[in-house]
């Protein structure tokens, strides 16, 4: 495979400290020496792996400025926040900084490069120290290489922050390649809440995403992260994300997805301390010919500890999703609960869901299900909307609604949630005759 | 042209004929009772009036104040004007009461207009508060975890707000206690107009103590047998299905 993206133009490493540098060539080295996946590797398996072409995507130069401004002003989804970034191809387009408040208290809230600068050993000690584990190791190498944009938080022990930090990831160039980071560190008793959003400036810019997410939650913090991404369906996304939990530790993982030509999404938790309690929700909406994977991998280090997973996939046309999760309680961690659900909605005889739950227990003492099931429409409930009046098309968008309402409603922002609701309605709205 | 007119139909499902050169005709502002024993094809009347899908109609019109609604889809039949009070209600997770009306009126309006919010609930509550529902029910999820009862004030309270010119009614006192009935039929009566023309599907005369119907019809094997006043409800009751079975099997056979 040939690519740009293998000699990266811009000198990153100039002033970056030295631990930097040599994460970014082993990144370098990792995305080159492995090989792009193939439709026999286990961990791509029902994935179009054919059809995932990172070729010709490329850094791209800084928009201008009057497409920052736009794009700024179109980051609006959540109006009450601590703080809110906002890049378009990774180009910094605008932040808003803590109040002197929260500074006071220790609390740092910076764009990435700023916070490498600022706060070294930090960031030493957790940017980039967590790969996948779940298929896309080449691509987390290419991000370490190449990543400029994101947002660092970090919350220091014992402060609580009621509104949520709000990170902008837009794309806008040609054929542009991004790689956004975020970073959540929160400290023991701390309690904070993140919203990242992924958006395109047009239904037409073709655009690869390589996007990292981390949270570190400490002994007791509570951690709500919220993701939304909606690229348009040009844009070939992968989404490598890890949450580390501590003893007690509470941390709730809320992801919408709507966008995307091919979405793959891994999502890896690890349980490091007892008491321990991380859940995972996410809801897809896929259309026309998009397709959405998904892996997810559960780990107990701990006892006494909790995960609970739901997936819930509404398929339309063509789409095709695909939900692998695995759960794996090692030795030693004794009465650990561990659930796993995917749950597909079937709109279209055409669409395909595929569902590969796993296990893997090496304790005794334990609770864990997983399941996955697939439905389709029910016709019965169908002709009873129908018969109130209510289009064919209008009465499979409130089943998804409905479908979806066990997620959405966990969303504790009503703004968030009844945006959410409007995108999704947005997707539906073109099929609507 | 005021009238609901059922001609000549036949209808069968799997090759089996359940409608036989079915007539009828509801005239607006008359309730029509239609009785007869179980397996006769009562309900599947209703639903192939409403547009359901899973019946091969063979021959025969329905005509809505003289437009042919048979072989419409079922969204464009309630627009029409014709309702069908479910024998069974469907539960519908995570829609709420209060949606699922909207949606039922937003679908009848012009493109571009949008229910005025504030009027719709005033007009929802006062109707709920009519039938006896609990405010606290237009959040619950439609039908999900209802009683018996439950479901049937709310296929009311969907008729109330739709204001249908043909209301058919299916078994809507099946499941209901006394008081529930009660409570229903009221609803129902409330509804009675010159410009409105119902159908109650019943198997028991009981409902029609409360909904005073204007011409009773029995059905036996998929036709109409006999028609009669209010009594003609009570003269069943007493003799029993099995009476029309033995006068009307030789008619029908």
């Amino acid at each position: 495979m040939t690519t740009t993206l293998e000699n990266p133009t811009h000198s990153l490493s100039a002033n970056e400290p030295s631990w930097l540098a040599e994460r970014r060539a082993a990144g370098l080295d990792q995305f080159k020496s492995l090989a792009m996946p193939t439709a026999r590797d286990e961990a791509w398996r029902f994935a179009s792996v054919g059809k995932l072409s990172i070729d010709d995507f490329n850094p791209v130069p800084a928009p201008a400025t009057s497409t920052l401004d736009a794009l700024t002003e179109r980051s609006d989804l959540v109006t009450a926040r601590a703080g809110r970034c906002v890049y378009v191809d990774d180009a910094p387009a605008n932040f808003e900084g803590i109040s002197q408040e929260l500074a006071d208290q220790g609390v740092i809230y910076l764009p990435l490069t700023e916070a490498i600068e600022q706060h070294p050993e930090l960031l030493e000690k957790y940017f980039l120290q967590e790969s996948t584990e779940l298929g896309s190791e080449k691509f987390f190498g290419l991000h370490a290489a190449t990543v400029k944009a994101g947002a660092v938080l970090y919350v220091p022990k014992g402060v609580e922050i009621a509104d949520p930090f709000v990170n902008y990831y837009w794309t806008s160039g040609t054929r542009s390649a991004v790689f956004p980071h975020t970073l959540v560190i929160a400290e023991d008793n701390s309690k904070v809440s993140v919203v990242d959003l992924f958006f395109s400036e047009t239904k037409e810019n073709e655009a690869l995403n390589i996007s990292v997410s981390n949270i570190h939650a400490g002994a007791n913090a509570h951690v709500f992260r919220k993701i939304v991404q909606d690229w348009n369906e040009k844009t070939v996304s992968f989404q490598l994300d890890t949450t580390v939990a501590e003893r007690d530790a509470q941390v709730q993982n809320v992801a919408v997805n709507i966008g995307a030509e091919r979405a793959r999404f891994e999502s890896q938790t690890r349980i490091e301390g007892p008491g321990a309690d991380v859940k995972m929700y996410s809801l897809t909406v896929a259309e026309e010919s998009q397709e959405f994977d998904q892996r997810t991998y559960q780990t107990h280090n701990a006892g006494n500890a909790v995960s609970d997973l739901l997936y819930k996939n509404a398929l339309l046309d063509n789409s095709r999703t695909i939900f692998s999760g695995l759960i794996k309680v090692a030795e030693g961690a004794q009465q650990t609960d561990a659930y796993q659900t995917n749950r597909n909605l079937l709109l279209d005889p055409t669409a395909d869901a595929n569902a590969l739950p796993g296990l893997e227990i090496l304790a005794n003492d334990v609770r864990c299900s997983h399941g996955a099931t697939t439905g389709n429409v029910d016709e019965a409930e169908l002709f009873y909307m129908m018969q109130r009046g209510i289009s064919r098309r209008v009465a499979m968008q409130l089943m998804v609604f409905g479908f979806f309402e066990e997620v959405i409603e966990k969303i504790d922002s009503d703004e968030l949630a009844e945006n959410l609701r409007q995108l999704i309605h947005n997707k539906f709205e073109s099929k609507i005759k | 042209m005021n009238t609901l007119e059922i001609k000549n139909l036949n209808v069968s499902i799997d090759g089996q004929a359940i409608l036989k050169d079915f007539n009828l005709t509801i005239p607006k502002g008359e309730v029509h009772a239609l009785m007869g024993p179980n397996g006769t094809g009562k309900s599947t009347l209703a639903k192939v009036m409403a547009g359901h899908e899973d019946y091969t109609v063979e021959s025969g019109e329905i005509l809505l104040d003289g437009e042919n609604i048979l072989g419409k889809e079922a969204d464009e039949i309630s627009h029409a004007g014709l309702f069908l009070a479910f024998q069974y209600p469907m539960e519908i997770p995570g829609v709420s009461i209060a949606n699922f009306i909207r949606a039922a009126r937003q679908a009848r309006l012009p493109e571009g207009e949008d229910i005025n919010a504030v009027e719709y609930y005033k007009e929802l509550y006062a109707k709920m508060d009519s039938l006896k529902m609990d405010r606290k029910f237009t959040a619950r999820s439609l039908n999900e975890g209802f009683s018996g009862g439950e479901k049937k004030r709310c296929e009311i309270l969907q008729m109330a707000m739709l204001e249908p010119k043909y209301c058919v009614m299916d078994e809507t006192d099946s499941g209901l206690d006394i008081d529930a009935l009660r409570i229903v039929s009221e609803g129902v009566n409330h509804m009675r107009s010159e410009e409105r023309g119902f159908l109650v599907i019943t198997h028991y005369q009981r409902l029609l103590d409360y909904i005073i119907p204007d011409v009773v019809h029995v059905m036996y094997d998929g036709r109409i047998v006999h028609s009669g006043d209010k009594e003609l409800a009570k003269e069943l009751e007493s003799k029993g299905y099995d009476w029309v079975k033995e006068e009307f099997a030789s008619a029908s056979a």
